[in-house]
């Protein structure tokens, strides 16, 4: 049993020692039709710039921070930067030993030198954007990579001895459940320690919120939702939180600390922060991100902190999503019945079953604080 | 005021011929309002006989002309408002019927005649809109004269829009129509042919003074409300409200004697002196309401806003009823009664815009006369409230005679749509080569779902429709109930000929069926007649509601997310532990 998982059920005192940190690198080669991240692909030329801001910011923060436990490069396409200047970014920070360090990256961008430069940088594992192994799926979800880079960047990741994660998408328009089944035996042919499989989802103002013909079907997901956790099951992995399965001694550190309501600091346009009891979130555009670290003005957008009860409802939600669940005296007796097969309590505690992680918004809304 | 100075006529005709403007330019040519202050229909005062265009109430003026008063009234032509048309000729001598030169006789200029006729009242004819391109007025004076008996030399022609022609109406008006008679000295009986509710000023009521004379001042009594009030004001509309001191016999004009509830003075009311009291005159009785609908606020915290706001209106329209219901699906409200559909539609948009209301109608529904087997006969508007199937030894429901003009080509679709509607025909009439009279007995509530529009549609809008009620009959009816979740709802029960049962259950069951939010359990929607099933769809359950990513920055997004969701399940009604919300019901009666 890993070291986190153990942290996880120690809440909270374990947790007060976990400090997370997330890079928001805002930058991509092309939109995909279903992002709503604050992404852009037409500002490669601020990327040095906003890259050595996020230092600044780093560095202005540091001395308050303990050790940080877990970080996490994500985005848009970290692996699309430079790497040793990506890595410089949180050069200032201190951390802690044995820290988990994730970059997320395009398969395109992999090879064996750009993961040398990572692991010599502390980096611990890899997140590939992988998303679908059937090309007409790819070609339906906006995604440009190239399949074939799939197996490369597999391969140079085992080579170099990263353990990865491979991200997956289910629910294109087109995709059939065979199709489906095809990525998900070929996500593990690749050799992954952890797998996110996501139900695509509509965001608003995206290409796909506007052709309502390639809409995800609700049942499709649930069908194929069932047959990821089948398969991965099978193939040894485990369900820790709703979309996100794993080896054993492989589950995301940093995600954790985001379902048990720890606290981690967002550098970047548009990175979330969870400090001391407050969530808040940074300007969105790397333009306003530069102007206000190269002004020494605040990054902060805008904050709030929750009453102690909204807190306390909010964490269980959270926690709910995870493998650990809630404490089952965070339902009523009548809801727990009328939830029937969608949560199961043993040990005083009340998970969700496979078909109520997929109706868990249904069981969130009962949670009482 | 003598009496072979005054002329009382109405202006009548069919929906749009031009009454409201023709009156216009009477006011206009008599300099009763100053043209500063002229606007186009001028006596349509209502927002919303203004945003539509049509006239609603009665209204009343008194203009000079010539050494002769006349007092006009402009009526509404809507078939729906007919009764107002008959409490207008109850004040007059005659009637200018107008008739529209491009468009010739109508369903309402029939039903409209007719009345006048029976009134024995003088009919002064006229052709109206001959600037327009497509008028034919020699062709429809033959038609009035071979339809109506009205010499074709004795049809004027004018055009309200220009006023040419008016004045020479006008002066035939003072030749053929004839002065009121009465005696200024007998005791006083004056007819009170319309009330309406002025918040200043409490109520504001038309009276046509028949005999004797009607002083400020006087102590009168309210014959049928058995009242006594002083006539605090009387006053003549010229247009602007104008206090005198009498109105002599044969005249009309305005009373306002402290009364605050339209309900005692009602047209058809007979006003006497208190001290010395004379007959009672024939009056009229209010119109019976042919529609009911149950409304009910969106939100159920307006129900009190409801109930004051429909004790307003009706001070000022007492043709409507309304009780309280309650209803499983839809909480409080009230069952309301109306004239007819144009009615139902107005008074709802009033109490939704006058008092800011939300307001979800049920499908408007007729009364029935329920003959059960205990050998009562009770009358049921609302559905929910039939008895049960085994309790019924008959159900009667009320007919209609129904006059549609149309051009003949289209009589084929229209005596098929009466056909569906379950009509009987009566009569077929070539009035013209070219204009067909059908006559056709027709249940109400086959008239009250989409009749009009499907015989404007039919007839690109051509053929008219007119309507009255032609007394009850026993039908084979029968009750559609709407279950969900084996639980009935009770906004959707619907009474329905049997042969129309299947074809109600299936549509309002795969209409619920798009309606329903998906449960956590299978859904069953039926549709029953007493205990039959005669249709089924189900709501599938729910297997996907779920927020696919949660980290860091969606955290927040969740949040709000799950509070909205639990924000709507408490706006839900829960029947039949199937969570529906109040929008699903709205849309579903909306839908019709
Ligand atoms: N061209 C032309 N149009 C006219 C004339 N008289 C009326 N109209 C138009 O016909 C339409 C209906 O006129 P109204 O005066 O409102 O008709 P109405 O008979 O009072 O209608 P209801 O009160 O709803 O029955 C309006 O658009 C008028 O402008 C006319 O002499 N010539
Ligand atoms: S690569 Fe990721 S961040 Fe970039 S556009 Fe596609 S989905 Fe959005
Ligand atoms: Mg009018």
């Amino acid at each position: 049993m890993s070291a986190m998982r153990t942290a996880a059920k120690r809440a909270p005192e374990a947790l007060a020692q976990q400090h997370g940190v997330y890079l928001h690198v805002p930058f991509c080669r092309s939109r995909c039709d279903y992002c709503a991240f604050a992404t852009w692909t037409d500002r490669a030329h601020l990327v040095e710039r906003y890259l050595a801001a996020c230092r600044r910011q780093a560095a202005g923060a540091a001395p308050g921070l303990p050790a940080i436990t877990s970080v996490f490069f994500g985005g848009g396409t970290p692996s699309a930067v430079p790497p040793d200047r990506l890595l410089a970014a949180l050069a200032p920070l201190p951390l802690a030993p044995g820290a988990e360090v994730t970059v997320e990256a395009n398969p395109d961008d992999i090879t064996v030198e750009l993961l040398d430069t990572y692991l010599a940088g502390g980096v611990t594992r890899i997140s590939l954007g992988v998303q679908s192994m059937t090309p007409h799926v790819l070609a339906a979800l906006g995604r440009r990579h190239d399949p074939a880079s799939v197996a490369r960047a597999a391969e140079a990741a085992h080579r170099a001895g990263v353990p990865f994660n491979v991200d997956l998408i289910y629910g294109a328009a087109g995709e059939t459940l065979d199709d489906w089944a095809r990525t998900v035996d070929g996500a593990l042919e690749l050799g992954p320690v952890h797998v996110s499989a996501y139900a695509l989802t509509v965001e608003p103002g995206t290409a796909l919120a506007a052709d309502p013909a390639r809409h995800p079907d609700d049942d499709d997901q649930a069908d194929k939702y069932l047959l990821a956790e089948a398969r991965l099951t099978a193939a040894g992995f485990e369900s820790y939180e709703i979309s996100n399965w794993a080896r054993p001694g492989h589950r995301c550190r940093h995600n954790l600390l985001y379902w048990s309501s720890g606290e981690y600091l967002g550098v970047g346009c548009a990175a979330h922060s969870h400090r001391h009891g407050r969530r808040s979130w940074n300007v969105r555009t790397p333009e306003r991100y530069i102007a206000a670290v190269e002004g020494g003005r605040s990054v902060e957008a805008a904050g709030d902190r929750l009453p102690e009860a909204a807190r306390r409802v909010e964490g269980l939600q959270l926690a709910l999503r995870t493998r650990d669940g809630v404490p089952a005296a965070a339902f009523s007796r009548e809801d727990l019945q009328a939830l029937g097969g969608l949560v199961e309590v043993a040990d005083e505690r009340a998970r969700l079953t496979v078909e109520g992680r997929l109706l868990a918004n249904e069981v969130a809304v009962r949670l009482r604080g | 005021m003598q009496l072979s100075r005054i002329r009382n006529l109405s202006v009548v005709a069919h929906i749009d011929h031009g009454k409201t403007t023709l009156s216009d330019r009477i006011l206009e040519i008599s300099g009763a309002v100053d043209p500063r202050d002229m606007r186009a229909q001028y006596l349509d005062s209502m927002d919303l006989e203004r945003e539509r265009g049509i006239t609603i109430k009665l209204q009343s003026v008194r203009v000079n002309y010539h050494d002769h008063v006349l007092n006009l009234i402009d009526t509404p032509g809507h078939v729906d408002f007919g009764y107002e048309v008959s409490r207008s000729l109850a004040a007059c001598e005659g009637v200018v019927l107008l008739v529209d030169a491009a468009q010739g006789i109508e369903a309402q200029t029939l039903a409209n005649c007719y009345l006048a006729m029976e009134n024995d009242l003088e009919i002064v004819a006229c052709l109206n809109k001959i600037d327009l391109p497509a008028a034919e007025p020699d062709k429809y004076a033959k038609e009035i004269e071979n339809v109506l008996g009205i010499p074709a030399d004795d049809v004027l022609r004018i055009s309200a829009k220009t006023g040419e022609g008016v004045g020479a109406l006008l002066d035939a008006v003072i030749e053929r129509i004839p002065p009121p008679t009465g005696d200024p000295d007998a005791p006083l009986q004056g007819l009170i042919f319309d009330s309406h509710f002025d918040q200043y000023r409490g109520v504001v009521s038309s009276v046509r003074v028949v005999a004797g004379t009607l002083r400020t001042g006087a102590r009168l009594r309210f014959v049928q409300a058995g009242a006594v009030h002083d006539a605090d004001e009387v006053g003549v509309r010229a247009p602007v409200p104008t206090p005198v001191a009498a109105l002599g016999p044969g005249e009309t004009g305005y009373l306002i004697a402290g009364i605050k509830d339209v309900g005692e003075a009602r047209s058809g009311e007979t006003v006497t002196e208190a001290a010395r009291p004379a007959e009672p005159l024939a009056g009229y009785r209010d119109p019976k309401p042919m529609v009911f609908c149950g409304l009910f606020p969106v939100d159920g915290d307006e129900f009190p806003e409801l109930r004051d706001a429909l004790e307003k209106l009706r001070l000022n329209d007492s043709s409507f009823t309304y009780e309280p219901e309650t209803s499983g699906a839809l909480g409080f409200g009230f069952r309301c009664g109306f004239l007819g559909l144009l009615h139902m539609e107005i008074v709802r948009e009033r109490l939704e815009r006058e008092f800011d209301l939300s307001l979800i109608a049920t499908a408007p529904s007729v009364a029935y006369l329920v003959h059960t087997t205990r050998g009562e006969v009770v009358e049921v508007d609302n559905p929910s409230e039939m008895p049960a199937p085994q309790e019924i030894e008959l159900i009667e429901e009320p007919w209609l005679a129904v006059t549609i003009l149309t051009p003949a080509d289209f009589t084929g679709t229209l005596m098929d749509l009466c056909q569906t509607r379950r009509g009987e025909m009566q009569k077929l009439e070539y009035l013209s080569p070219e204009r067909v009279e059908l006559r056709y007995r027709v249940p109400l509530a086959e008239v009250v779902t989409d009749f009009f529009d499907q015989l404007k549609s039919r007839t690109q809008g051509y053929a008219s429709l007119d309507y009255e009620p032609a007394g009850y009959a026993g039908s084979n009816l029968v009750k559609v109930d709407v279950l969900l979740n084996a639980a009935p709802v009770d906004a959707f029960s619907m009474i329905v000929h049997r042969d129309k049962a299947d074809a109600y259950g299936r549509r309002m069951t795969e209409k619920l069926r798009e309606l329903i939010p998906r449960q956590l359990f299978d859904v069953p929607i039926q549709a029953a007649v007493g205990g039959r099933i005669i249709a089924r769809e189900t709501v599938k359950a729910k297997r996907k509601d779920v927020l696919a990513k949660c980290y860091g920055g969606d955290i927040s997004r969740k949040r709000k997310l799950l509070e909205r969701q639990k924000e709507g399940k408490k706006r839900m009604k829960s029947i039949g532990r199937v969570e529906v919300p109040q929008e699903a019901f709205v849309s579903a009666l909306r839908l019709d």
